[in-house]
């Protein structure tokens, strides 16, 4: 353990363990949150790291409170975090549309189990991805990152943390069961301060300061609670001063630039990594745990002399549009694999806007698809 | 006009954003003197209004915190007490307030707000109880007396209240008081108070919410529904809890009714600190 509480150096853990020590190396020195499987132990590491390194854990009395602490920790200037699973998730998101209103950073990990409503608590599903996107009420965007290993839940925990201060918008990873659950060397890497993004932050005195003027760039300055600068925001629509603005006009204004500072770094923002893509004649485009058992599946094709490759996302949202549509151009089919009745397969298939099959391979959850399915499914798809 | 009245008045502009007058409260609402007492309050608190941030939900009550000139967030429905103890647990040095209506806190909020007495979180609560949802255009709510008429109790409520200082001092406030906005010296005294006392302080603030409540139960001009208020209230320092409950007539019990001393959460996190410590050397 080095001086200030980081820890470095290669561990056994699991998923849940790495994104509590990726959350710490990123600063994040506040969580609220509220146990639920199979998250817990986000929490329950969280709850003993968190002392060790100046920061406070909170165990609210509920997912809804758990939201809401964080936004008002994050206004307070700490980096803030919470973590839930399904059930938990639901209950977030009309504060989860308050952190986008406000433009609040903070970092919200789903470990995605089987649904609906209280499913298969243990076990693990992708349900959520729809929810991540939609599942607050009106017009808005978000970023999510979906890691495939306990190395991953560490490495885009920082990620996201980074994201959502440059961003000022909640920045949810939507890990799962599995990943959560299974443990793996992981590297918790030195992460030097450099690499780490902290908020805009007003440059002008606070007679000067207004909360939601942009100088261009699309993501305002913030001034944090305690330092003098007396504004106010609200989650009514508002105008540059954070006033209260209920009119079309305002709307339009401030909507349009909450999705457009998404949108528009849409290329900054997404990851994706691909293997066997060059001559690939179909493309299984998978993520999370899935994208694991795809590698293996496409491997398997490849030794059958199928040209077969894989598309495994980083970020479901915002999604690779422009990628993926390029990808439609020189392949013949995608198969898309997840642990859901179909989700990222609808923006697949948009993507591919009819130059290229695609095809979903479901699984309703409780496990992981089989290779040999996959596999099965890579041969349909060329047939 | 004496010289504290003056120098009074002055600071109250320091407090407002007065850009936003006129404010959206309709004449006779008792949302706005609750307000000036809060002011007052604060000036003669003495504190460092730099460090001061108030949080409201939603609801008439709740558009306080955007009429007020300090670090004011203006949340969602029921949710500002765990936004105010997310600000309150980041950076301690904050003086944390909330202001909002009786829905808010007790309906949609209320799980909020017995844990964060439960906690003895270091915040001052201060609830408006007009006794219905005013801004959704006068529903029946936690709050609302037995038999009192409302736009969803067109029949009489027949959906019993809480009495608000009971529920509060139960779950383990600190600090637990009740004024209507006619007794406008000891309310600003009890905001005081909550400003400076260590831990959960609950001020409940009767007053009228004159174009719903007041119009559907007949109780007159404004000036009337203040005079009921002056017929009816019973001065009680410390009652009996059991006592607190409000009818649609009869006795609106008021007064300090809980002031103790006990370990607020900031300190508990502190002995924890302290144990965690001890058990690394
Ligand atoms: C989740 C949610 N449900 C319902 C509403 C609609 N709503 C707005 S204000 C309000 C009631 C406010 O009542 P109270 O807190 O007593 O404030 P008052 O208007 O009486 O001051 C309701 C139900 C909402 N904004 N959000
Ligand atoms: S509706 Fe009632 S509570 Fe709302 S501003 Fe009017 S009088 Fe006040
Ligand atoms: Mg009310």
């Amino acid at each position: 353990m080095s001086q200030e509480g980081i820890i470095q150096g290669e561990f056994f853990m699991n998923g849940d363990e790495a994104c509590a020590e990726g959350a710490i190396s990123a600063g994040c020195r506040f969580f609220a949150g509220y146990p639920i499987t199979p998250a817990t132990e986000v929490a329950e590491r969280m709850s003993r790291r968190l002392p060790e390194v100046g920061g406070t854990y909170i165990q609210m009395e509920d997912e809804i409170a758990s939201m809401n602490a964080i936004l008002g920790a994050s206004w307070a200037g700490a980096k803030a975090m919470t973590s839930t699973s399904g059930p938990g998730f639901s209950l977030m998101m009309e504060n989860l549309g308050l952190g986008v209103m406000l433009e609040t950073p903070c970092v919200v990990v789903d470990v995605q189990r089987a649904g609906p409503s209280t499913g298969l608590p243990t076990s693990v599903g992708q349900g959520d991805i729809m929810q991540a996107r939609w599942g607050s009420h009106g017009t808005y965007e978000i970023i999510a990152l979906v890691p495939s290993s306990p190395q991953e839940m560490f490495d885009l925990t920082i990620t996201a943390f980074n994201l959502s201060e440059k961003y000022r918008v909640p920045v949810l990873i939507m890990s799962d069961e599995v990943v959560g659950h299974m443990s793996e060397k992981v590297v918790l890497r030195a992460v030097p301060p450099e690499e780490l993004v902290e908020r805009p932050r007003p440059s002008v005195p606070p007679e000067k300061y207004l909360p939601y003027q942009t100088d261009g760039s699309l993501v305002p300055p913030m001034a944090l609670a305690g330092e003098g600068y007396r504004f106010h925001v609200t989650g009514l629509t508002h105008d540059e001063r954070g006033y209260p603005a209920m009119n079309a006009a305002a709307q339009d204004r401030l909507v349009r630039r909450l999705v457009d500072k998404i949108r528009l770094n849409r290329s900054d923002i997404i990851r994706y990594e691909e293997a066997w893509i060059d001559d690939a004649e179909v493309v299984v485009c998978a993520y999370g745990i899935t994208s694991r058992v795809a590698r293996h599946a496409v491997h398997m094709a490849r030794s059958e002399g199928i040209r077969a490759g894989l598309l495994r996302l980083i970020t479901v949202w915002p999604f690779p549009e422009e990628h993926v549509r390029q990808l439609a151009r020189r392949t013949q089919a995608f198969v898309v694999p997840e642990i859901n009745y179909g989700q990222i397969v609808f923006e697949v298939e948009r993507c591919a806007c009819g130059q290229a099959r695609t095809a979903l391979l479901p699984h309703m959850g409780g496990g992981v698809h089989h290779p040999e399915a996959i596999l099965e499914a890579i041969r349909e798809a060329l047939r | 006009m004496t010289d504290t009245a003056r120098a009074v008045r002055r600071s109250a502009d320091e407090y407002l954003r007065v850009d936003r007058i006129p404010h959206i409260w309709c004449p006779g609402c008792g949302i706005g003197p609750a307000l000036g007492c809060f002011i007052r309050a604060i000036d003669r608190a003495g504190l460092d209004t730099d460090k001061v941030a108030v949080v409201s939900g939603i609801g008439c009550t709740g558009r306080a915190a955007g009429y007020i000139r300090l670090d004011s967030f203006h949340t969602t429905h029921g949710r500002a007490i765990p936004f105010a103890t997310g600000l309150k647990l980041a950076k301690p040095e904050l003086k944390v307030v909330v202001f909002s209506g009786d829905g808010d806190l007790a309906a949609i909020g209320g799980n909020h707000l017995i844990h964060a007495g439960r906690r003895n979180i270091d915040m001052t609560v201060i609830c408006v109880n007009n006794f219905n949802y005013g801004m959704t255009g006068g529903q029946m709510g936690p709050t609302t007396p037995l038999g009192a008429r409302t736009s969803t109790s067109p029949y009489g409520n027949f959906d019993p209240p809480f009495n608000l200082p009971q529920l509060v001092a139960a779950s383990g406030a600190a600090y637990v008081a009740r004024w209507t906005i006619l007794h406008v010296r000891q309310l600003e005294k009890a905001i005081v108070d909550g400003l400076t006392k260590d831990g959960f302080s609950f001020i409940e603030v009767i007053g009228p919410c004159q174009s719903s409540y007041g119009r559907m139960n007949k109780l007159g001009q404004p000036v009337d529904h203040l005079d009921s208020y002056r017929k009816r209230c019973v001065v009680k320092h410390e009652a009996d809890l059991r006592e607190t409950a409000i009818g649609l007539g009869g006795p609106i019990v008021v007064g300090k009714f809980v002031d103790t001393r006990r370990p607020t959460f900031g300190d508990r996190i502190d002995s924890m600190l302290h144990r965690a410590h001890d058990q690394k050397i």
